[in-house]
């Protein structure tokens, strides 16, 4: 078990210890707020499990992998929904594939709204399909600036951690 | 007759989302698997040697990018071909049909789930997959290194007699596992790290 974080800081650390702890605190409220708020379900908290010290950039690669895909679907089923006539079964497709991601993410709010989409894409109802992919949006883009606090809170932790170790 | 080490149990995931790749990969190293992961069906019998059009791997045509595979663990619903149609092609093989299959899905649908267990999958799991499902994938393993080194008489009535039980086991486990998903109650109470995004620890109440 290495020392306690205060006396190891004290001793060889040139940084403020208050600033680091602080940082860690924000994370923490973030993460939390986000639990309660229904942004995130338990299985984000799985990924959070299988970060280790061999796999340190766990979390922040599947958060990445998983904006930069939603974000691809998204403009894909701006286009789709526009058109004259939908073709809900490409649109179906693409929202089951934002449903699997966001599901295996933990992204709750976008997967819930994916389900809600998917209903409408069922019934062949185009204005259903325009709100429900606002909807999705709207959880989207609450949740991506949330993860890019994250993640730079994530990156400033970790660079106290790798100066420590030096 | 020695158990061996985790390490040599070689898993093939099959999957055609790139998250549920990585997903999968991090679950399966972190049970101390080896892993190799693809992205559909047709590459995932390239690397077992197999061709899409044949039902036996062809001996006098080795493919130097064969590997050996103790357990295929693959997505449902892919395009081109799907896990039920990649599971059809393993059964299907003289050389693959031993080995074990698991198929994992998004979704929920009772038809589908005793399809594939019925076409000869071990085990279907309902997605997001977690590290608890992982551990049942043990079994299916060990049996297959078993199978590789007892002679064949041997074989016929053990593995029968494993075969009956686990799939009884198997029927009514996923019917479960695939009830509990419209629970989900909560029952682990998470602790988070004082530090990063790593979590330290969860615990379960009872």
């Amino acid at each position: 078990m290495p020392p306690p974080l205060c006396s190891r800081v004290l001793l060889s650390h040139p940084f403020s210890p208050m600033s680091l702890m602080a940082l860690r605190e924000q994370l923490n409220m973030l993460v939390n707020s986000m639990y309660i708020e229904g942004l995130l379900d338990q299985q984000f908290q799985q990924l959070q499990m299988l970060q280790d010290a061999s796999s340190p950039g766990f979390v922040a690669e599947v958060i990445t992998l998983f904006c930069e895909d939603a974000e691809r679907i998204l403009t894909e089923l701006t286009k789709l929904v526009d058109q004259a006539v939908v073709e809900f079964q490409k649109v179906d497709a693409y929202v089951h594939q934002l449903k699997g991601s966001s599901s295996s993410v933990g992204a709750q709010n976008v997967k819930l709204a994916c389900i809600q989409f998917r209903q409408f894409c069922e019934e062949n109802n185009k204005d259903g399909c325009l709100n429900a992919l606002n909807v999705v949006k709207h959880h989207y883009y609450l949740l991506r600036n949330k993860f890019d606090t994250m993640l730079q809170l994530e990156q400033r932790i970790q660079a106290y951690d790798s100066k420590q170790q030096n | 007759m020695a158990v061996d080490r985790e390490a040599q149990f070689h898993v093939l995931a099959v999957d055609d989302s790139l998250i549920d790749r990585k997903l999968i990969e991090r679950l399966l190293k972190t049970s101390s698997y080896q892993v190799t992961t693809v992205d559909s069906g047709s590459k995932a019998l390239e690397l077992l040697g197999l061709r899409e059009d044949q039902d036996i791997s062809s001996p006098s045509s080795p493919d130097k990018n064969e590997i050996a595979v103790n357990l295929v663990i693959t997505d449902y619903c892919m395009p081109g071909m799907t896990g039920y149609d990649l599971l059809k092609k393993i059964k299907g093989s003289s050389s693959l049909k031993d080995v074990p299959v698991v198929i994992m899905s998004s979704e929920n649908v009772p038809s589908r789930i005793n399809r594939c267990l019925e076409g000869g999958a071990e085990e279907f799991f309902l997605k997001p997959i977690q590290l608890s499902d992982l551990i049942r994938l043990r079994p299916y393993m060990l049996k297959g290194k078993l199978k590789e080194q007892q002679p064949s008489q041997h074989q016929e009535t053990n593995s029968s007699t494993i075969s009956s039980c686990s799939s009884n086991n198997n029927s009514k486990s996923n019917k479960r596992k695939a009830m509990d998903e419209g629970l989900s109650p909560e029952k682990t109470r998470p602790r988070f790290s004082s530090s990063s995004l790593a979590l330290v620890s969860y615990e379960e109440t009872a």
